[in-house]
């Protein structure tokens, strides 16, 4: 495995096996010395043609405790789709001597671009392409899951999973359906019928237009952010209707599954798809898929940039 | 004296065995006289089709010459066995004028590889609002009677009802870009099962049928013509199938890229495969083949759409709808129809030469091999098969999906008014002769 494109270039081994290599990187998040020297004298970039500060500090943390050298390119939108073309910046980014470029854009397949039309030869890490994937938050997302609902196994066979909000136009949502379906878990996709692709029916999933119908049956409710530009384009006729039907809230969370975890991306529309006492609740992990996310981020590093996992119990 | 040329052994596309003596510019026989000066082709094996014509082709002339021009594209023509281009007006200076059609015209004529046939648009600058210098096109040296808003579509429905009423002042027609603009906004590709896992915005279906649905019932309330460009869906043929058995007076094309690709190829995010109307499911390939075979769909049409490479290399998103056709357009139609037991040789005449020209009117072109015909003709071996290699086209672009693909279908023999465009597949020019 060179790149990460899609989750469809992981099989269900590959997939456990970032996980678990996550799992032993996480000790070096905990330790009081932060760092591991694998990738020591490696260059990567951190290439966003659009907006996340949150996805590349933690790629940046994640590609630092790894010793890794980090440049961050920071090319807002236009610059890179109207002025330097992608296939220059790549360009230029291969004469530097990029050994791996993480990239976040606006365009739906240019990380498949960067890392197929031969105009660099570096590793090419898909930190989110458009309205296509995501397959690092995946990744986390199914950590996550995994370190609170599986009591030490492996995959996520047995549990289940709503995902709620805009998966029409979610990448989150593309990469978790994939991937959690391929480690076993039951996935539910719950919208508007307006917010879901016309071929969602063959998606692994099962597809709900009734939030109050999923919500008692789920071990994870993974809530998605709607952009506040989607109100104009007649998905939906207002913001209150929508939290009337498909915003979580207290009394939602009280006819869940007593173990179950409420999780977000981010970032959130307090208020909108989420209430802000459901966030900030004990149930809620939100804030913990971040800290996850730095780990799953290093695992996915190490993995594609030493051609290995770590073996569980190697760090202890 | 011009030179006289004698086509030996091949056989005509109705499936009679023809020798042709071509002089002045005409079939002048069936035999070698005996004094001849002819240079002697030999055709054994081979099949002669009245010379293709193209109803839908981008010459980018004028504007947008360093993708292509009159004569680049006259070139590529001569080389896939066209006669005849028909220049679609979304130039710069869009062709809504009785001057850009002139000079579009002129520049097919200095060319002198092929016959170009301007299409004018319909409405001024393609906005789709006021009606662009119908008339006057239509009385130029250019004698235009195809008029499209190629590219877009004439959405408003009154003023298509006005272009449709129109153009019947000389028998001319109105040829659709059927694509319904709000149910398409920044569309990318088919929508289905693949777009909804690439993430890339879908164009439905709809978006044509719904186009055409209207503009039949708008032909046959104004009794008028109407011809459907590209058409790319199987519902689309449904309806034009619908149209025709009630006696409307409706046309319709297909490419030879709707009829072979596929939008599983958008998986590889490589805009070559980015084109419009977008490329379909197999189920929408299938009913085209159907309907082309059927007559339901009249023409083949290239919609060659040349594209320099930084228009291709770049995200999906980014990239420039259109694919090369001319040079490919038989050879896919061998495969997609012939090979497929769909269509005969009569057929592929039929569909690729005789019917665009009584469409549009192009009184030399498509015509039986008659003594005294001009002859404008091509010659090809369908038993040979080629590898097409985007760095040896004739165009001035490369972006050809076929590239690395083995089609069958070699074409030896264009000939123009008599005269070779291309010989042993080679290009002629004025230089050369």
């Amino acid at each position: 495995m060179k790149h990460l494109l899609s989750i469809n270039d992981l099989s269900e081994v590959e997939a456990v096996a970032i996980l678990d290599t996550a799992t032993e990187l996480a000790r070096v998040s905990d330790a009081p010395m932060k760092k591991l020297p694998t990738l020591r004298g490696r260059t990567i970039v951190n290439l966003f043609a659009e907006d996340s500060t949150r996805t590349r500090i933690s790629f940046e943390a994640a590609a630092k405790r790894l010793s890794a050298d980090v440049i961050n390119f920071s090319a807002k939108g236009s610059s890179v789709s109207k002025g330097e073309s992608l296939k220059d910046t790549a360009q230029t980014l291969q004469a530097m001597g990029a050994d791996a470029v993480i990239i976040r854009h606006q365009a739906s397949g240019a990380a498949h671009r960067l890392a197929t039309s031969q105009w660099m030869s570096g590793t090419v890490i898909n930190a989110g392409d458009g309205t296509h994937e995501h397959p690092s938050q995946a990744l986390l997302d199914a950590y996550t899951l995994r370190k609170h609902l599986m009591h030490g196994q492996k995959n996520l066979q047995g549990i289940h999973v709503a995902i709620v909000g805009d998966i029409l136009h979610s990448r989150v949502a593309r990469s978790n359906v994939l991937l959690l379906s391929k480690l076993g878990a039951k996935v539910s996709v719950v919208a508007p019928p307006t917010l879901l692709p016309v071929g969602v029916h063959s998606w692994p999933a099962t597809v709900s237009y009734d939030l109050d119908d999923v919500i008692p049956n789920i071990d994870a409710i993974m809530m998605l952010r709607v952009q506040s530009e989607r109100m104009n384009e007649l998905y939906f006729p207002n913001a209150r209707e929508y939290s009337r039907y498909f915003g979580l809230n207290t009394d939602r969370v009280k006819r869940m599954k007593k173990e179950s975890i409420i999780m977000h991306p981010g970032p959130m529309n307090r208020g909108l798809e989420i209430t802000a006492d459901v966030a900030d609740s004990a149930r809620s992990v939100i804030v913990e898929q971040v800290s996850n996310g730095v780990s799953v981020r290093m695992a996915i590093l190490y993995t594609l940039l030493t051609g290995e996992g770590i073996e569980s119990g190697a760090l202890a | 004296m011009s030179k006289t040329y004698f086509i030996s052994g091949a056989t005509l596309d109705d499936g009679s065995r023809k020798d042709l003596y071509i002089a002045d510019g005409k079939i002048a026989g069936f035999e070698n006289p005996s004094n001849s000066q002819a240079l002697v082709i030999n055709a054994t094996g081979k099949i002669i089709l009245p010379g293709l014509v193209d109803l839908h082709t981008h010459v980018r002339e004028p504007g947008k010459e360093d993708s292509e021009t009159v004569a680049s594209a006259s070139r590529a023509a001569a080389k896939g066995g066209f006669t005849a281009l028909s220049a679609m007006p979304n130039t710069s200076p869009v062709a809504d004028t009785a001057g850009v059609v002139e000079q579009v015209f002129r520049l097919g004529t200095e060319a002198g590889l092929c016959d170009v046939f301007p299409i004018g648009a319909v409405t001024k600058n393609l906005d789709g609002e006021e009606l662009a210098e119908i008339g006057a096109m239509a009385d130029s040296a250019a004698q235009v009677r195809i008029f499209s808003d190629d590219g877009h579509c004439v959405s408003n429905p009154q003023v298509m009802r006005r272009a449709l009423e129109y153009v019947k002042k000389f028998n001319g027609v109105i040829a659709q870009h059927a694509q319904d603009p709000d149910l398409t906004i920044d569309a990318q590709m088919n929508e289905g099962i693949v777009s909804s896992i690439l993430g890339l915005k879908g164009w439905p279906a709809v978006a044509e049928e719904a186009i055409i649905a209207r503009d039949v019932l708008l032909t046959e309330h104004v009794q008028s013509r109407l011809h459907i460009c590209h058409v790319s869906t199987a519902g689309g043929v449904e309806i034009i199938r619908w149209a025709k058995a009630r006696g409307i007076n409706v046309t319709a094309e297909v490419t030879p890229h709707h009829l072979l690709l596929t939008d599983e190829l958008a998986s590889s995010y490589d805009p070559v495969y980015k084109v419009n109307p977008p490329l379909r499911t197999a189920k929408d390939v299938h009913a085209l083949r159907e309907g082309l075979a059927e007559g339901v769909i009249d023409i083949v049409a290239t919609d060659h759409a040349p594209h320099p490479a930084e228009n291709k290399e770049c995200e999906w998103q980014q990239a420039a709808f259109g694919m090369l056709g001319l040079e490919t357009a038989l050879s896919v139609v061998a495969l997609t129809m012939v090979e497929t037991g769909l269509m005969d040789w009569k057929g592929v005449a039929e569909r690729f030469s005789r019917a665009p020209a009584r469409i549009g009117g192009y009184i030399h072109q498509g015509r039986d091999f008659a003594k005294g015909e001009m002859a404008n003709l091509t010659v090809f071996d369908p038993s040979v098969s080629w590898r097409v290699d985007r760095d040896l086209v004739a165009s001035r672009s490369r972006n050809t999906p076929f590239h690395g693909m083995e089609l069958p279908g070699m074409i030896s023999e264009t000939f123009f008014k008599g005269v070779p465009s291309l010989l042993n597949a080679q290009l002629l020019t004025e230089d050369n002769l």
